[in-house]
């Protein structure tokens, strides 16, 4: 059989996602074609009326592409001659808005997961997603009795208990406030560093993706703009479009100093280092770190006479300017790390910004957001 | 102090017994029916939509008349209920069975209708992707959620059927213990000029159908949407 796959095909070994869809619904085309890795969080991003919603529901099998294939872990869910309805795809899914039965307590939610859950599937029991999204105290509430937050927890649990291997979320914070929304983001975290399912992810918020995601898919009128690993997507030049205000990088470090006296630490990333306000982690800590380009300015000699903490000596690479706008989005390189400065063209001008250049970043915020 | 007689107690008997069949049977065929019309997109609606609404436009005496037509002995039902060796249906149980069945159709349907549209995709979508087969959504999903629903199309059904006359009358007759309903039996004293066995009769029906319209609209009150539409389902939409 090897032998005559082609090579890229043999050379897949990693289980992964492969998705590829063209389908007209209600006037609105959607044509993607993505392979994603089976694991981590991928993010599917994009304004509404991108396609984002309408892709997961391609995925779950509630809408019929026209032409789609769907390959996860290596079993069919759609090709030319198959079509797995819903109810027979592994798959959990936790929509916007609250989807609890209401004629049945946060316990009989659960419970109708387990009972049609695939019981020689790996995944978690009853007790252990109790325990997982906090439940202990609301098992026996109707959904009526729950504040929103609450719901999208039970949600989520039922959603981990039929034991899917592919866990759906679309926008599950969207609908929440801001108060709510912090109180879920740590579940979320919990399962995705836990539990070793791949979750497709749709958000609109770039701060959510920047905190959760791993894989980042942008999509735009229906169509794949990028799709790649987090950090290297977002430090890509042309999505500001798509991100706006939010452009900007994501930065994996490790907490590695803490400043006693003015309560700061230094966290280290692959090329160089940020002093951060101690937020009380623990040293040796692995967080993400979030630069907005908006924040980074540039400077052509090391200002000491500046309020700005984290001033770093950064090579140009690329400029992408954007003559209507009179701004300019550049990639700064520091070892093998990248961040984005997002600048007028005037000052790129008056600095003779050219690809190459040494000169020095100034980051005036720096967000930790794990 | 006079009463029921006998023959008022035989045919409220009938009338009770009547209408327990009648709204079991419409429950079964009344509930795919409004599944269907609450989910089609097909031109079929309407026109299906019309039928089954037809009774609640139409003089009764048409309804019996046609059924007449349809259940004797050349008819449709007529030839097949022959062909299986049951003789015809007019003038039996049986036949005021079939007949309350179209009669009464359109106060189960309705009610159902309104409250399997209320309940919209998204249960039924979230119980797909729990791994719930169309069968199981609907029995774990649909009917515990359209519960008012049900009751509100039982009730309707079921007082409807007690009060019909003019189909009992035309397909029926008035055969003591086999067709002699209440609302008939009731012509009956009037027409004896025995208005004292008329006053006991037509009171129990009153106090009868204030009692159901109390019930069903108390029900309404503790859960309000879907039953709204079920008791408005009278009138022609």
């Amino acid at each position: 059989m090897n032998e005559i796959l082609p090579v890229e095909s043999t050379l897949v070994n990693q289980p992964e996602l492969e998705l590829c869809f063209e389908s007209v619904y209600h006037g609105f085309s959607l044509q993607v074609d993505l392979r994603l890795p089976g694991s981590g969080v991928t993010a599917i991003f994009g304004h509404s009326g991108s396609g984002k919603t309408t892709l997961l529901r391609c995925v779950a099998g509630l809408i019929k592409a026209g032409v789609g294939r769907l390959i996860v872990d290596g079993q069919v869910w759609q090709d030319e001659q198959i079509f797995l309805p819903t109810h027979r795809r592994p798959l959990g899914v936790v929509f916007q808005e609250a989807s609890l039965f209401d004629h049945l307590t946060a316990r009989g939610n659960l419970n109708y997961a387990v009972k049609r859950a695939d019981r020689s599937a790996p995944g978690v029991d009853f007790d252990q997603a109790v325990e997982l999204l906090g439940l202990s105290q609301l098992l026996d509430r109707r959904p009526a009795q729950l504040s929103g937050g609450e719901r999208q927890r039970v949600a989520i649990a039922r959603a981990l208990l039929v034991r899917p291997r592919l866990l759906l979320m679309d926008e599950p914070l969207a609908s929440l406030d801001h108060a709510r929304k912090q109180e879920i983001l740590p579940y979320l975290e919990r399962l995705r560093d836990q539990l070793g399912l791949p979750i497709l992810y749709v958000s609109h918020s770039a701060s959510e993706v920047a905190r959760l995601a791993d894989h980042l898919v942008v999509l735009d009128k229906g169509r794949v703009v990028a799709s790649g690993p987090l950090t290297e997507t977002l430090a890509r030049l042309d999505l500001p479009l798509q991100m706006g205000d939010q452009t900007g990088v994501v930065l994996a470090g490790t907490v590695i100093e803490r400043d006693q006296q003015w309560q700061l630490v230094r966290v280290e990333f692959a090329g160089g280092s940020f002093w951060l306000r101690d937020m009380g982690h623990a040293m040796g800590d692995r967080v993400r770190l979030q630069v907005h380009a908006r924040d980074v300015s540039l400077a052509l000699e090391q200002n000491q006479q500046t309020s700005v903490l984290n001033i770093l000596p950064v090579i140009v690479g690329e400029i992408a300017a954007d003559e209507s706008g009179g701004a300019a989005l550049i990639r700064l390189h520091i070892a093998d790390t990248v961040l984005l400065a997002s600048l007028t063209l005037r000052s790129v001008n008056h600095l003779k910004l050219r690809p190459g250049c040494q000169v020095w970043a100034q980051i005036k915020s720096v967000a930790l957001i794990e | 102090m006079m009463g029921f007689s006998d023959a008022d107690v035989t045919a409220i008997l009938l009338t009770l017994r009547l209408a327990s069949v009648v709204t079991l049977l419409l429950l079964m065929l009344g509930t795919p029916v409004a599944w269907w019309l609450a989910r089609t997109h097909s031109w079929l609606k309407g026109p299906i939509s019309a039928v089954v609404a037809l009774p609640l436009v139409l003089p009764p005496t048409v309804i019996g008349f046609y059924l007449l037509l349809a259940m004797g002995p050349n008819g449709a039902i007529g030839q097949l209920t022959q062909s299986l060796g049951i003789g015809t249906l007019p003038f039996t149980f049986w036949g005021l069975v079939v007949a309350s069945l179209v009669y009464s159709m359109p106060f189960v349907v309705q009610p159902l209708q309104n409250s399997f549209e209320a309940l919209g995709e998204r249960p039924l979508e979230v119980a797909a992707t729990l791994r719930a087969g169309p069968w199981d959504r609907f029995v774990t999903v649909v009917v515990p959620l359209s519960r008012s629903g049900f009751i509100s199309a039982a009730i309707l059904g079921f007082a409807h059927t007690v009060g019909e006359f003019g189909v009992v009358l035309m397909i029926g007759g008035n055969i003591p213990g086999a067709t002699q309903v209440i609302s008939v039996q009731l012509y009956d004293h009037v027409e004896a000029l025995e208005y004292g066995q008329a006053h006991w009769l037509s009171a129990a029906m009153l106090l009868f159908s204030f009692v159901v319209l109390v019930l069903l609209y108390s029900f309404n009150r503790r859960y309000p949407n879907p039953l709204r539409h079920g008791a408005s389902s009278g009138s022609v939409q």
